[in-house]
């Protein structure tokens, strides 16, 4: 069984955080000259006093944000992973992660789908980086679902968070009667013989490599971490628990971000293995969707390979 | 110099004048005291400052966090002593705590932090990034309807920095008029290019450059002597009347250690300490009469 496709992400955002500044008048969206790709233009269009275009200034648009928040606004920052996180990341640390201003930056294009725009629009290292950054709530959901939970609970939220979503429509995890709630991450698949741990729209994927991986006789359990700081700690050491055998997969370098989390906390709290998938110290390049995640091994198809040779590696198969 | 609001009288010159002598001698003590902290960039910008908190500012020292209050950011976030020393003076905390500046538990951390320090309206401290706050606080008390003007304070060499550029473009395309960009242009940089000797430091900007630079990027420009106290009332007024769609620059011309004859133009003084011998001289020159113990009177 396959997932179901479900909406992009970036839809979800324009209409959510628009539908939100229905309510609230505080709330205001800065762009970095993306809004077509971003669809901050749906807010734009709602609200065409609240929207604040910062032209292709990224280290001016957070100051800007960190401006706004610090007189009562909430600023969602708008513009791809790469302008929003690693260009400016100067002012984040001083301007809003410092005073702890209640900015959102919501990094659109995440992880390797770009829409053909190749390695420097790629960033593999975002959530290292965030994650790393003191009280940055980082976010990293799994679909369209799920996203707007995240942005509603964004913008109730008082203080900084940075948001990773995904540029083309990701498969469907959640259903409507779905509950995000920050900082806490959930079993999407329950099993016995392997935890396999992901995050943002990496999840839906593993989840279909556990059906692959339910065909060749491992029942693994699946935890989704849409929270990647702060991390579910009991989760983590519970999932760790049950099986003894933890395999992280993320779209992001292996390096800093899920599987370092989950490699933290487990050295910390239970000594267990932790094999880590995903993105191996190396940057992005050129290709198709399916492609990419072929090359990368983050397809269903390539993640239950691994698990199989990983398990087989450890004596467990 | 355009705009000609009503001229200051003398006596609330001379009022201001003694604000600025004390605020460096606040600067001075402080700085001999605990030993640490950039004394020529704050010297520079006292007058301003001055100017600034005990005349210009709407504020509420008493209600830091009054909405609508006018907002300063420190963009040259380096030269904290010389606004610890004005805030304290004008009521915000006591001049003693000045004393604990960069000490362990102090409020007063070595680049402002608005979150230990109440009157401070923005953390700083890593130079270019201060004016995009203030642009974003511009554009807060206009979404909110507020008549809160916003002030920000810039080193000449910080205006190297190309996001001081990228917030100069968006303030004018916003047409920010109640936002006031003052450069202290004192002249001097950390260490900067070499003149004639390795001794000698250029300029970080050329004469008239930053002036050139900042109309070029869509802003009302005014030049004033930064330490001229009459002229320096006078553009932040003229800054402050009826905008004409023009964010304002003022470009104010100063000299780095000022009133401190060892000090005044030498690069090296950026950060460094008084000796005992120095310090003395400092309360001499700037008119402070000291006490038997050799403390200067407070």
């Amino acid at each position: 069984m396959t997932l179901p496709m479900g909406r992009a992400m970036r839809e979800v955002f324009g209409e959510t955080v628009s539908a939100l500044a229905d309510d609230d008048q505080r709330i205001v969206m800065l762009d970095g000259d993306l809004g077509t790709s971003t669809r901050a233009e749906i807010f734009a269009r709602a609200h065409p006093e609240r929207f604040l275009e910062m032209g292709i200034a990224e280290q001016n648009m957070l100051g800007v944000a960190a401006g706004l928040a610090s007189a009562g606004m909430i600023p969602f920052v708008s513009t791809f992973v790469a302008f929003a996180v690693v260009r400016p990341l100067d002012q984040i640390r001083v301007l809003i992660a410092q005073p702890r201003m209640n900015v959102k930056i919501i990094g659109s294009y995440a992880g390797l789908f770009v829409g053909a725009a190749g390695k420097s629009h790629q960033v593999v290292d975002d959530v290292a980086i965030m994650r790393a950054m003191p009280g940055m709530v980082t976010v990293s959901p799994a679909d369209d679902v799920e996203t707007e939970q995240v942005l509603r609970w964004a913008a109730a939220y008082d203080g900084p968070v940075y948001v990773r979503l995904v540029r083309d429509a990701t498969q469907r995890l959640f259903d409507g009667g779905y509950a995000f709630e920050a900082g806490k991450a959930v079993i999407v698949r329950a099993g016995a013989d392997v935890t396999l741990i992901s995050t943002g729209a990496q999840t839906p994927r593993v989840v279909d490599a556990a059906d692959l991986l339910a065909g060749r006789g491992v029942d693994a359990h699946v935890l989704h971490v849409p929270t990647l700081k702060p991390l579910d700690v009991p989760a983590v050491v519970a999932a760790a628990e049950r099986t003894d055998f933890v395999v992280t997969v993320e779209e992001h370098t292996v390096i800093g971000g899920l599987g370092g989390a989950v490699a933290e906390t487990l050295g910390d709290q239970r000594p267990t293995i932790v094999k880590r998938l995903g993105i191996a110290d190396t940057f992005g390049q050129s290709a198709s969707n399916a492609d990419l995640l072929d090359l990368y091994g983050l397809s269903p198809e390539r993640v239950a390979e691994q698990v199989i040779a990983l398990l087989a590696d450890a004596g467990r198969r | 110099m355009d705009g000609s609001p009503a001229a200051p009288d003398v006596g609330a010159i001379t009022a201001l004048e003694e604000v600025a002598r004390r605020i460096r001698v606040e600067i001075v003590r402080t700085i001999t005291a605990v030993r640490v902290g950039h004394l020529g960039g704050s010297l520079s910008e006292a007058d301003l400052l001055a100017a600034l908190y005990f005349r210009v500012m709407r504020i509420r020292p008493t209600e830091p966090d009054w909405p609508d209050r006018d907002r300063f950011v420190l963009s040259k976030g380096h030269a904290s002593v010389g606004l610890y020393a004005t805030l304290a003076l004008r009521g915000y905390f006591p001049v003693a705590e000045l004393l604990t500046f960069d000490q362990a538990g102090t409020r007063l951390q070595g680049h402002p932090d608005m979150n230990r320090l109440p009157g401070l309206d923005m953390s700083t401290g890593s130079l270019g990034l201060g004016i995009s706050a203030a642009v974003g606080m511009a554009l807060a008390a206009r979404l909110g309807g507020r008549g809160s003007r916003t002030f920000v304070l810039l080193g000449d060499g910080e205006c190297q920095e190309g996001s001081v550029w990228e917030a100069a473009f968006v303030a004018a395309r916003y047409g920010l008029d109640r936002l006031v960009a003052i450069v202290d242009q004192n002249g001097l940089q950390q260490y900067g290019w070499e003149g004639d000797s390795p001794d000698h430091r250029l300029p970080p900007a050329k004469p008239g450059e930053l002036v050139r630079k900042w109309a070029a990027f869509g802003w009302r420009v005014l030049e004033v002597d930064g330490h001229d106290m009459p002229r320096i009332v006078r553009a932040l007024e003229s800054a402050t009347a009826d905008g004409d769609g023009r964010p304002v620059a003022i470009i104010a011309n100063t000299v780095k250690g000022r009133g401190l004859s060892f000090a005044e133009g030498e690069y090296l003084w950026h950060v460094k300490i008084p000796t005992a011998e120095e310090y003395a001289t400092a309360l001499v020159e700037l008119g402070e009469p000291a006490t038997s113990d050799g403390e200067p009177a407070r």
